[in-house]
């Protein structure tokens, strides 16, 4: 084998391949729909089948976390993250839930509730 | 859409801060965050071989679409989260996820570069999100009337028009503050209840 062919398992490739390996090649999590902001907080600490990077978001989703944070902590791609956690969600080891009306024109409630909450910065 | 068992889960908003490369949308982001701004990446693939021929592997460049992003806790149950939108325009795909559901968006714009801001106005008015054009005042930036910049966007006479230091996290918070009366003036108008 080349050089240039171990290159492909290399530090470079780990990160790509690795978790859509993961996923089984999977980038779409359409059972559940979750978006950037949706909150999801895992039920569970550990489970022995799971495979070291939804073992990560257990981890990190202990408390209640978007979907994007999530993403952000463990470092691994938005769609390959979404696709874990929508297994999590399958699996009852976490809980989801979706951004405040997100087909719906947003309550003057929530909408007045941001507008107090930034003046108080 | 509330899954059955997730009472205890806050609910999250969110507002796209959006404009051109290096106009300061992560800058203004992170003067109100209550973190530094997060960055999380989707990873796209431009592959310029073929993708079974292990030899054309360095010919397919793996382009990261970063997206920095920030959080304001407004309250226990209600959690804000800001975006900033990916500086170039050809990951229009990820405004779409991006747009989707907010509350509304902050066109970042800054007067030597204008033309940049164009294609945020223009995707925020198709969209018929309410959007408010804050110019970002950098120092040695020229100095146009509201009405020369107005007139350069083609904004209409009701969307709000001010200038900010994304610096300046009273700066930002203004913005953030006209954002939501506009926002909530076009939900009266629209007969929203």
């Amino acid at each position: 084998m080349s050089v240039d062919h171990e290159a492909w398992f290399d530090e470079a490739a780990g990160p790509l391949v690795r978790p859509y390996a993961v996923t089984g090649g999977r980038t779409k999590s359409d059972t559940i729909g979750l978006d950037l902001i949706t909150l999801v907080v895992a039920l569970r600490e550990h489970a022995d089948h799971l495979e070291p990077e939804s073992l990560q978001l257990l981890r990190v989703c202990q408390q209640p976390i978007s979907v994007v944070e999530a993403a952000a902590q463990v470092d691994l791609p938005l769609q390959v993250v979404k696709v874990l956690l929508s297994d999590l969600i399958t699996q009852n080891l976490m809980i989801h839930r979706s951004a405040v009306q997100v087909t719906d024109a947003p309550s003057q409630h929530v909408l007045q509730a941001v507008l107090d909450g930034i003046r108080k910065l | 859409m509330a899954s059955g068992n997730s009472e205890r889960l806050a609910s999250a908003v969110k507002i796209v801060v959006a404009g051109g490369f290096g106009v300061g949308k992560t800058t203004m982001v992170g003067s109100v965050s209550e973190v530094p701004p997060l960055r999380t990446e989707e990873l796209i693939t431009e592959a310029s071989a073929g993708v079974d021929d292990l030899s054309g592997v360095e010919a397919k460049h793996t382009t990261t679409v970063a997206l920095d992003f920030g959080r304001i806790t407004i309250n226990p149950e209600l959690i804000l989260y800001l975006f900033g939108t990916p500086g170039q325009n050809r990951f229009w795909f990820m405004w779409d996820e991006l747009a989707r559901g907010a509350l509304g968006a902050v066109v970042l714009a800054d007067t030597r570069r204008l033309d940049s801001c164009f294609p945020a106005v223009d995707f925020f008015e198709r969209r018929g999100l309410p959007f408010v054009v804050a110019v970002n005042c950098f120092d040695d930036a020229y100095h146009y009337t509201d009405d020369e910049v107005r007139g350069a966007l083609d904004l209409d006479p009701h969307v709000p028009l001010l200038l900010c230091d994304a610096r300046d996290r009273e700066s930002t918070k203004t913005v953030l503050v006209t954002l939501m009366g506009h926002v909530m003036a076009q939900a009266r108008m629209a007969g929203a209840h």
